[in-house]
């Protein structure tokens, strides 16, 4: 638990870096175009950055690693291997010989440097340079308190990300997810919160009751989720700043599928009332409640669009569960998903421009995409069972569920999985043991 | 390791005499009851040992279907008619979903499922205030296989006396 208080972290200053040096025009501009189809990763050379004292040079060594792990994942980088490395730089200020990295075919470099400083902060500088163009691209300075030198690395990952892509980078973030354990008829849940990377992985609850779905509030400080900790199955807040749960009121039946409105201050859910399940919203003020939808079919999993005028929701209304979306007060109902199949959890992206969904059809399900007005379908991965899509607050990435079929004596596995946006990309994500239920901050900053 | 031997499949006929369709349209599709059973002797009337033993605790759902099947009215003929017997037992009611569904869809069908089994009861004169439903989605299923028989098992409505019954 001893990460819990790590959200209270100190700001992190960031100062661009200037470099003199002749400034030579551009010969291949180093950079990623994210909507140009299949991506070739760019060939990266990520140094170890240096220390200015030998007691720094492991932190160093480290911080640079995560920056490695952080691009590499990413899919867009591919990291050369250091052991081809022909320069070895020591100095964080000498200008590097271009030419040594072109033989290894780097198209880009970084280097970099870490400093404990007199006040006992970290601080880290990196530079990137364009071998082709011979110059350097972005140099920047971040510090923190040295317990949270990983951030640094993650937002070097960012820095660069951003400079590259034009778009902002997702590496300095969190991800709250369900952390599974035992066999599956008697399976133990724990909320549990891990840095993107499945660094600083912690337990905010014990295991003595079932939680699923968390999700973040947009500030971070909070998370909603549901819980069978009291006699009815309730949704809960979570205070990451003091490590207090509360439920979120006192409600006759079973409420599910929490999610936090862009403003941080309701949650929408569902609320199980006289046998007919329905959308409702809350205000953490006053808690009181509005129900938005009044069908007697199924209606679940609602997910706010990013400026809060409306709200994508899941309802069987109409035989089997579909997409709908309504305004943000329960007005103009419509149903959006039409292909073949049954369509559940969708989840508006950050940008606004797609909402991302469960399909199950035949004996597959699959993680997609459509448009809000339901155009556009894309079905990004397919398995046994892929389940439960959230974004990366760039909306670029998505990760979710997968749990694969149980056979024999061996019980189906879960674990979380990511994929881009174009469906490239998949990777199965670091996590302490079987996870499910991902759902990922918003920018750390 | 979760794989329905023999035992239970005689279990399960005991259990759900009225019930042969649930038994009998798979050999694998016998519900696992519970853990080993005492033996018919060693039951006490009114306890939860005859409530599972000689009436039945579990009913069987179709695919994502709520409704309470002509396999299931038999079972629960009998939990009310024990329930009657027995007045100051009360029942928490589950409902439970195979894993092919999404996690909050199957919140919800499961408690659709607790809620028909409870209203079928009532249905039946048992007084409501003695009947609590809960959804446990896909999260609680008795049987880890991926196949129709399991999934058939895990799509079921489990009835639990939760107070008032004789040790």
């Amino acid at each position: 638990m001893k990460s819990l208080h790590a959200m209270t972290r100190s700001v992190l200053g960031a100062m661009a870096l200037a470099l003199t040096m002749a400034s030579t025009p551009a010969y291949a501009a180093l950079q990623i175009k994210l909507d140009e189809g299949v991506i070739q990763p760019i060939p990266i050379a990520i140094t170890d950055f240096t220390a200015s004292s030998p007691r720094d040079q492991q932190t160093a060594a480290q911080v640079s690693a995560v920056v490695r792990g952080d691009l590499e994942r990413s899919g867009l980088f591919l990291p050369l291997d250091s052991r081809s490395y022909i320069e070895k730089v020591s100095s964080f200020s000498a200008i590097p010989r271009f030419g040594d990295w072109r033989i290894i075919k780097a198209e880009g470099l970084v280097t970099g440097q870490a400093t404990q400083l007199a006040d006992g902060q970290l601080q880290v500088d990196f530079r990137l340079w364009d071998i082709f163009g011979e110059k350097q691209v972005v140099g920047m300075s971040f510090k923190t308190t040295p317990e949270n030198w990983r951030r640094l690395g993650h937002l070097v990952a960012d820095a660069i990300y951003e400079r590259l892509t034009g778009e902002k980078g997702y590496f300095d973030t969190r991800v709250v997810f369900i952390s599974e354990s035992g066999p599956k008829i008697k399976r133990r849940y724990r909320l549990s919160i891990m840095d993107q990377d499945g660094a600083n992985p912690s337990f905010l609850t014990s295991g003595d009751y079932i939680v699923l779905s968390p999700r973040f509030s947009p500030t971070m400080q909070a998370i909603t989720y549901m819980s069978y900790e009291r006699a009815i199955p309730s949704v809960f807040i979570f205070d990451l700043q003091t490590g207090q749960r509360e439920v979120i009121g006192q409600y006759s039946g079973m409420t599910f599928a929490p999610r936090f409105a862009p403003d941080g201050n309701r949650v929408v859910f569902s609320y199980s009332r006289d046998n007919n399940i329905d959308v409702y919203v809350v205000d953490l003020r006053s808690r009181r409640p509005v129900r938005l939808t009044s069908d007697p079919g199924i209606d679940t999993s609602p997910s706010f669009a990013p400026d809060g005028s409306r709200i994508v929701y899941n309802s069987d209304r109409g035989g089997s569960p579909q997409l709908y979306v309504m305004g943000a007060d329960g007005s103009g109902q419509q149903r959006i998903s039409f292909g073949q199949g049954r369509y559940t959890t969708p989840v508006w992206s950050p940008r606004g421009d797609l909402i991302a969904f469960t399909r199950q059809s035949g004996q597959t399900f699959s993680i997609g995409v459509m448009r809000p007005d339901g155009q556009g379908e894309r079905i990004l991965t397919t398995s046994f069972a892929d389940e439960g899509p959230t974004w990366s607050p760039n909306g670029r990435v998505i990760l979710f569920t997968r749990t694969t079929a149980g056979r024999g004596n061996a019980s189906g596995n879960s674990s979380v999985w990511s994929v881009d946006l174009t469906g490239q990309n998949l990777r199965k994500v670091l996590t302490p043991g079987e996870a499910s239920d991902p759902a990922w901050s918003p920018l750390n900053r | 390791m979760f794989r329905v031997t023999s035992p239970f499949r005689i279990v399960c006929i005991v259990a759900l005499a009225a019930s042969l369709a649930a038994c009998s349209s798979s050999e694998k599709e016998a519900p696992a009851v519970s853990t080993a059973q005492p033996s018919a002797s060693s039951i006490k009337p009114g306890s939860a040992d005859d409530f599972r033993v000689n009436v039945g605790d579990t009913i069987f759902f179709d695919v994502d279907q709520h409704s309470i099947r002509a396999d299931a009215q038999s079972v629960l003929a009998k939990q009310a008619a024990w329930l009657q017997k027995y007045p100051s037992v009360r029942l928490l009611v589950e409902g439970h979903c195979d894993e092919r569904g999404t996690r909050e869809y199957n919140l919800a069908l499961g408690d659709r499922r607790g809620y028909a089994l409870k209203e079928y009861l009532v249905s039946l004169g048992v007084d409501a205030a003695r009947l609590q439903s809960k959804s446990y989605g896909k999260e609680r299923p008795v049987c880890a296989e991926s196949d129709d028989s399991c999934w058939q098992q895990n799509r079921r409505g489990y009835s639990v006396i939760s107070s008032g019954a004789g040790s």
